[in-house]
C-alpha cells in the first residue's frame, strides 16, 4: 500500500507541478494560425525571422482556414491565445465584434501581398476557357432562363455554352470555412449572376439564395487543403477544381489552368489587375500581445520588409505577388502608429 | 438364418452408407470452413503487402538525397560587415552579447545569395547562359543559411574559398529522381529548360552527387527549403508525449486496476465504474482531443501545440487499456497463490504487492507497450490540441510548441510540391512503421523473457 500511496502523490504532485509550471511560465513564441493559402509564405517567413534573429524562436504557424483562424484569434487575449491570425481576406464586422466581446480590443491588420484564385483541371483533359456566368450556370441551384428561375438544366459544359468541352460538369470548390470561398462568391458567382440576370422583384432573402445556393451533386465542397482538391482531380478526371494560384504553379505538371475572361492568370496578370479573380492576404496582429510575447514587431517589420514581400523578394520566389511598395508603407505606418 | 443375417448387413449397409454420407457433408463443411479462413488470411495478407509495397516504393527513394558540391568563395565585396565583436572589447556579458546579436543581424541581412549565384557559375561551364533566378532555383534555399552558418561560427573564412556540400533544391531533386515527367512541355515543368540542362551536366561532371538522407533524421520540418525537411522536431514532439503517458498512464491505471480488482467491495457504484472504463475503451480519440481542447487548454490554460497536452491527452486515451489489461492480469493468478500467501499470514496488500502484482508484471508490460505503440500513432485527437501547426524547431521541454510523427506524416501529405513531398510522406511513414515495430518487437521480447523467469 505504501508503493501504491507513493505512486499516487508523485502522480498528483507532477500533475500540480505541471500546471503550475504551466501558469508561470509566459510563452515567448510566437503562435499563427489560420488561412492555409497564406500558411506556405506565413512559414517561410518564420524560418526566415529565426534565421535572421537569433534572439527569438521560430514563430509556430498553424492552419485551420481564414474562419477558424480568426475564431483562435478572437477568443481572448492571453497566453493561450494565438498572436496572430492570417487571412485570406478581410475580417468581418462580425468576427471583430466576437474579438472585441472576448477583450481583444487591438487587432492590427497587416496586408502583404495578393494571390490569384485559378481554375484548374486535370492536365490530360481539354482546355477550359471560362467565364463568371459560365460557372455561376454550372452550379447554381436555379438559374434565370427567360426571365424566370428555374431548376439548373445543365448537365454538361457544352450545354453551358457551345465553346465549352462535352464534359460532365463537376466542380470543387472550397468549404465556407476558407477565405478563397467568400472571393469565389463575390467574384466569380455573385459577378456572373448579375451578368446572367436574375428576375427582377426577388426578396432580399431570394436573391441570397439565388446566389448561395448550389447544386450538391455536381459541387464538392473542400474543407481540407488543396492537396485535397487534387486528390479529388485525381480520383475524377473530369472534375474542375478552384485552386489557389501559387498552389497550381507548383503543381503545373498535374494540372491545367483555365482562362477567365480570355485572360491566363499568372503573377503578371494578376499584378496588374487583368485577372479578374484575385484578392488581397492578409494576417491580423493582436495588439495586445506586442511586448508580451516577443518578437511580434520584428517580425511583421520583418514580413513586410522588401527582401521578402517585396518585388524579387524571397516570398515571390515561393508565389507571392507582391503589392506595390506605397502600400506596404502604408500597412506599415499604420501598424506602428497604434 | 441367411435371411437375418442379410438383413442385418443389409442395414449396416444402410447405416454405413447414412454415415458416410453425413461424413462427406461434415468433411465438405470443415473443408469450406478452412478453405474461407484460409482465404481470409490470404486477403488480409495481400492488403498488407499491397499497402507495404506501395509505402515502400514511394519512400524508398526519399532516403537518398542530391547534394551539390560548390567550391564557395567568401567574397569580401559581398560579405561587407565589420568584424565579429570580440569577448574582451565589452565590460559586461550583456553588452557583448547584444552586439554580438548585432552583428549575427547585420550578416545575415547580407546578400547571401550572391555568393551561392557565384559559386553555382564558377561550377557550371564557363559562359553558361542562365539568368540568376534561374540558377538559384537549382541550390535549397537554404544554402545560403548554411553557408552564413559557417561565416558566423568562424569569421576568418572571410576571402577563402571552401569546399561546401549544399541539398539540391526540392524541384531539381524532382528532375534528378524522374519524380516529375521528363517529357513533359517546358511550360508544365518546374524548372527552366536551361536549369534543367545545367542540372544534367553537374550530374555528368559529378558536382551533383546522390547521398543517404541524414536530413531526414537530423532537420527539423521545412517549408522555406523543402529538401532539408526533416523529422527530428516531430521525433522529439512524439518522445515527450510518450514519456508523459508512460509516466502518468502506468502507475495511475494499475493503480485503479489493483483497487478495483483487489480492494473494491462489489457494488453497485464499482460495476458501474468497470462498464464505464470498458466504454472509455471504445470512446473515438477524437472525443478525447475535444475534450482536451476544452480542459486542458481553455480552463487550465496549458500551451496550445505542447506535447504536455498531448500527453495528457494520449495519457486518458491509454488509460482504460491499462486498466483493463492489468484487472485481466490480476484475475488470471491463481487463487492457490492469494490463499498460500494469506495462509503465512500475509496482509492483503502484502499478498497483492509481494505475490500477485509480480506474477502479473509481463501482462502488464505488454499492455503498456501496445498501449504506447497505440497512442504513438494517433492523429486526430493532436489535430484538435494544435499540434498541427508548422513548427520549425524542437521542443527542449513539453511545454515547447512541437508536432508528431504521424501528424508529420499528415502536414506533408498536405504539402503543394506534391512531385517531392509524396515520397517524403511514404519516408515518414515508413520511419513511423519502424519505430511501432521496435516497440512491438520490444514487447514481446520482455513478456517472453519475464515469463520465463516467472
Amino acid at each position: 500500500m505504501k508503493t501504491a500511496l507513493f505512486a499516487s502523490a508523485a502522480v498528483i504532485a507532477l500533475a500540480a507541478f505541471g500546471t503550475t509550471a504551466a501558469f508561470a511560465q509566459s510563452r515567448d513564441t510566437i503562435q499563427i494560425a489560420g488561412s492555409s493559402t497564406v500558411l506556405p509564405f506565413a512559414s517561410i517567413v518564420a524560418e526566415e525571422f529565426s534565421a535572421v534573429f537569433p534572439e527569438f524562436n521560430t514563430p509556430v504557424v498553424g492552419s485551420g482556414g481564414t474562419g477558424g483562424g480568426l475564431k483562435q484569434f478572437c477568443e481572448g487575449v492571453g497566453d493561450n491565445t494565438i498572436d496572430i491570425a492570417n487571412a485570406s481576406r478581410k475580417i468581418k464586422d462580425s468576427e471583430l465584434e466576437a474579438c472585441t466581446a472576448a477583450g481583444v480590443t487591438d487587432v492590427r491588420e497587416i496586408q502583404f501581398g495578393f494571390d490569384g484564385i485559378v481554375f484548374a483541371s486535370a492536365a490530360a483533359g481539354p482546355d477550359f476557357a471560362l467565364t463568371p456566368v459560365q460557372v455561376y450556370k454550372a452550379i447554381a441551384a436555379k438559374v434565370p432562363v427567360d426571365g424566370v428561375l428555374v431548376d439548373n438544366p445543365y448537365t454538361k459544359w457544352s450545354e453551358i455554352d457551345a465553346s465549352l468541352p462535352d464534359q460532365a460538369i463537376s466542380l470543387a470548390i472550397p468549404g465556407t470555412n476558407h477565405g478563397t470561398r467568400e472571393v469565389f462568391q463575390l467574384e466569380v458567382i455573385d459577378a456572373g449572376a448579375e451578368e446572367a440576370g436574375l428576375p427582377e422583384g426577388l426578396s432580399e432573402e431570394e436573391h441570397t439564395a439565388a446566389l448561395t445556393t448550389f447544386r450538391q451533386d455536381v459541387v464538392i465542397e473542400i474543407s481540407g487543403d488543396y492537396t485535397e482538391t487534387l486528390a479529388r482531380l485525381t480520383s475524377n478526371p473530369d472534375t474542375v477544381g478552384v485552386f489557389g494560384l501559387s498552389f497550381y504553379d507548383q503543381n503545373k505538371d498535374t494540372l491545367k489552368v483555365a482562362t477567365v475572361n480570355g485572360v491566363v492568370p499568372s503573377n503578371d496578370t494578376v499584378a496588374a489587375g487583368e485577372y479578374p479573380v484575385s484578392r488581397p492576404l492578409f494576417f491580423y496582429v493582436k495588439g495586445q500581445h506586442i511586448g508580451v510575447v516577443p518578437g511580434i514587431e520584428e517580425y511583421v517589420q520583418f514580413f513586410l520588409s522588401e527582401q521578402i514581400s517585396g518585388a524579387g523578394g524571397t516570398l515571390e520566389a515561393a508565389g507571392l505577388i507582391p503589392q506595390p511598395e506605397a502600400t506596404t508603407a502604408e500597412v506599415l505606418a499604420a501598424f506602428e502608429a497604434k | 438364418m441367411t435371411d437375418t443375417l442379410s438383413n442385418t448387413h443389409s442395414a449396416s449397409l444402410e447405416r454405413t452408407k447414412l454415415i458416410r454420407a453425413g461424413l462427406r457433408r461434415r468433411h465438405m463443411s470443415e473443408a469450406i470452413f478452412r478453405g474461407l479462413g484460409l482465404a481470409a488470411i490470404i486477403l488480409a495478407l495481400g492488403f498488407v503487402a499491397l499497402l507495404f509495397t506501395d509505402v515502400f516504393r514511394k519512400g524508398i527513394p526519399a532516403f537518398t538525397q542530391s547534394n551539390l558540391h560548390l567550391a564557395v568563395t567568401f567574397d569580401p565585396t559581398v560579405i561587407d560587415v565589420g568584424p565579429a565583436p570580440a569577448r574582451a572589447d565589452f565590460t559586461s556579458e550583456a553588452e557583448y552579447n547584444a552586439a554580438s546579436l548585432k552583428w549575427q543581424r547585420d550578416v545575415a541581412l547580407l546578400n547571401w545569395n550572391t555568393i551561392i549565384e557565384q559559386s553555382m557559375r564558377a561550377a557550371a561551364p564557363a559562359g553558361y547562359e542562365i539568368d540568376t533566378r534561374a540558377l538559384l532555383t537549382i541550390p535549397e534555399t537554404d544554402a545560403r543559411h548554411r553557408v552564413r552558418a559557417m561565416f558566423v561560427e568562424n569569421p576568418a573564412l572571410l576571402g577563402q574559398t571552401v569546399d561546401v556540400d549544399v541539398l539540391a533544391s526540392a524541384n531539381a531533386t524532382n528532375w534528378i529522381k524522374g519524380n516529375i515527367n521528363r517529357d513533359l512541355s517546358d511550360a508544365q515543368q518546374q524548372l527552366s529548360p536551361q536549369a534543367r540542362t545545367l542540372i544534367d551536366t553537374f550530374e555528368a561532371n559529378g558536382t551533383v552527387s546522390n547521398g543517404f538522407a541524414w536530413s531526414i533524421f537530423t532537420n527539423v520540418d521545412s517549408r522555406a527549403a523543402p529538401a532539408s525537411a526533416g523529422l527530428l522536431g516531430a521525433f522529439v514532439g512524439t518522445l515527450w508525449m510518450m514519456l508523459i503517458v508512460v509516466i502518468l498512464a502506468v502507475p495511475i491505471g494499475v493503480a485503479a486496476a489493483v483497487y478495483l480488482e483487489e480492494f473494491a467491495p462489489k457494488s453497485r457504484l464499482t460495476d458501474f465504474i468497470e462498464v464505464n472504463i470498458n466504454n472509455l475503451a471504445a470512446v473515438p480519440s477524437i472525443v478525447f482531443g475535444l475534450l482536451g481542447a476544452a480542459a486542458f487548454i481553455n480552463y487550465m490554460h496549458l500551451p496550445i501545440s505542447a506535447p504536455i497536452v498531448g500527453g495528457l491527452v494520449l495519457t486518458l486515451m491509454t488509460l482504460p487499456t491499462i486498466i483493463i489489461a492489468t484487472r485481466g492480469a490480476l484475475l488470471g493468478v491463481s487463487p492457490a497463490l492469494r490463499q498460500a500467501a494469506l495462509g503465512m499470514g500475509a496482509s492483503k496488500t502484502q499478498m497483492v504487492f509481494h505475490h500477485v502484482l509480480p506474477v502479473t508484471f509481463p501482462s502488464i508490460l505488454t499492455a503498456t507497450i501496445l498501449g504506447v505503440a497505440h497512442a504513438l500513432g494517433e492523429t486526430a485527437p493532436l489535430l484538435l490540441i494544435g499540434m498541427k501547426a508548422f513548427v520549425a524547431s524542437v521542443p527542449t521541454t513539453p511545454f515547447d510548441q512541437a508536432t508528431a510523427l504521424p501528424v508529420q506524416i499528415y502536414l506533408w501529405q498536405g504539402n503543394e510540391n506534391r512531385n517531392f513531398f509524396e515520397p517524403r510522406t511514404a519516408a515518414a511513414i515508413m520511419v513511423l512503421l519502424a519505430v511501432m515495430i521496435l516497440l512491438n518487437g520490444v514487447a514481446i521480447y520482455l513478456r517472453s523473457r519475464l515469463e520465463k523467469r516467472a
